[in-house]
């Protein structure tokens, strides 16, 4: 960071790489109300972008598939055979609905960060992998006290038969990681990978924009060169982690509402 | 994580912090896509899909079903086939025999017949040579005994000496006969 600092000074200007103020948005229009954000505008894009993608793939599905109805058709069985089977088994179609809902509307949000334009994931604001986040952790403890009963599924959680000197190490661990640490987790490892990203994005393309137009310089036009390619490389790898941190988000749901649904021990 | 929040806040808003309105929107937002693509939409490419699970195996099985009944015919035709076989095999063996049955039958019945008619024939010859013995003897005796009243010039009125004369002659005449052949 301090040799483009220093390259950048040498050209005259100072270059300021971006930071958090990436992520601070002012009402949409002058005047609207303060509510009315970009990321808020984008998240209600995304949810009815969502549904439209649905609606054209699985409105009048037929039984030889045409068009988007194939495509919707490998995300469903994606979502089935790689996220809902592994964790749910025979309950696997049961709670579809809820996953592939999540897993589109996750990865429609984080494709707005390449979007031309748009260029901004919804989940790097973390209030919306939260409201995702706790709406699996109070599943999940609703199916537990349901399905395990309300005393047994805190007492299945913990692994019964160890030297009694463990527990005392084990319960607050166990405890702490199902209802504490795994919903934090859940939301932070999808905001912080869109977060980073975004940042990264910014970064280069900065870089890019700042040495090669803003303040164009011989000694700094390589490191504009480098900025733009690296924005290039590092958008194809934000295409991928953009589809694994949906994945990854949606797969862990599965994993909270199996564990809800038996005891994992 | 904590100190990089805080320096963060510091400039800013805190990303650590949600603002509450995009919770509220988040909830919304996460709820609108739940009714709609989880309960309108995922139902119905499920039943597709079950659908169409149905028809593929559905259509395995009808095909299962032709081919098992394929060969059940197949079985039955070889099956009637090789009892026709067998049958004519049978038929052919039966004429056969019959056959060599009539044949045999028609030969002894033939033999018979040929053996009546040789015996009928010698029988009948037999009897006609007795016949024309007889009255050769009978004419001879007379004829002799004639010529020889002619010859002798007398009268054998007698008939039972006569016939004893003639037959004396006669048996003469016979054994000279035999014993010419010996």
């Amino acid at each position: 960071m301090s040799a483009v600092t220093v390259l950048a000074a040498s050209g005259g200007g100072v270059f300021t790489p971006p930071g958090a103020e990436l992520f601070d948005f002012p009402p949409l229009f002058a005047g609207g109300p303060e509510w009315l954000t970009k990321p808020v505008a984008l998240a209600i894009l995304g949810a009815l972008l969502t549904c439209a993608i649905a609606w054209s793939a699985f409105a009048k599905p037929k039984l030889v598939p045409r068009g988007m109805q194939n495509v919707g058709e490998i995300g469903y069985t994606f979502v089935r055979d790689q996220v809902a089977r592994p964790f749910l088994g025979k309950d696997a179609e049961r709670w579809m609905p809820l996953l592939l809902s999540m897993f589109v509307l996750i990865w429609v949000w984080n494709l707005f960060a390449v979007i031309p334009v748009i260029q901004f994931p919804v989940a790097s604001h973390i209030a919306f992998p939260a409201v995702l986040a706790l709406s699996v952790y109070f599943l999940k403890i609703y199916l537990g006290m349901r399905h395990q009963g309300p005393v047994k599924y805190f007492t299945n959680l913990i692994p019964k038969g160890l030297p009694k000197p463990i527990y005392v190490l084990l319960v607050p661990i166990e405890y702490l990681s199902t209802f504490v640490l795994a919903p934090f987790t859940h939301a932070v490892r999808l905001f912080a990978n869109m977060f980073a990203g975004h940042l990264i994005l910014a970064f280069f393309s900065l870089v890019g924009y700042w040495f090669l137009i803003e303040n164009p310089t011989l000694l700094g036009a390589p490191v504009g060169v480098l900025g733009v390619v690296m924005t290039i490389a590092m958008t194809a790898f934000e295409l991928f982690i953009q589809f694994l941190q949906a994945f990854l988000f949606t797969m862990l749901a599965a994993m909270y509402i199996g564990s809800g649904l038996h005891a994992d021990h | 994580m904590i100190t990089a929040a805080s320096v963060l806040a510091a400039e800013g808003n805190n990303p650590l912090i949600p603002h509450t309105y995009e919770l509220v929107v988040g909830v919304f937002s996460f709820l609108v896509v739940v009714l709609v693509v989880g309960k309108l939409l995922v139902p119905r490419i499920q039943q597709t899909l079950a659908e169409r699970t149905d028809l593929i195996e559905g259509g395995l099985k009808r095909a299962e079903d032709a081919q098992a009944e394929a060969k059940q015919t197949l079985d039955a035709y070889k099956s009637q086939l090789s009892e026709a076989r067998q049958e004519a095999a049978r038929l052919r063996e039966e004429a056969r025999e019959q056959g060599a049955q009539i044949i045999a039958q028609m030969k002894e019945q033939a033999q018979v017949e040929a053996r009546r008619i040789v015996e009928n024939a010698q029988a009948q010859i037999e009897q006609e040579r007795t016949q024309a013995l007889a009255a050769l003897r009978a004419e001879v005796g007379a004829m002799s005994v004639e010529l020889a009243g002619r010859v002798v010039g007398e009268s054998l009125e007698d008939e039972a000496r006569q016939r004893r004369i003639v037959d004396r002659f006669l048996e003469e005449l016979e054994s000279a006969n035999a014993s010419k052949a010996l």
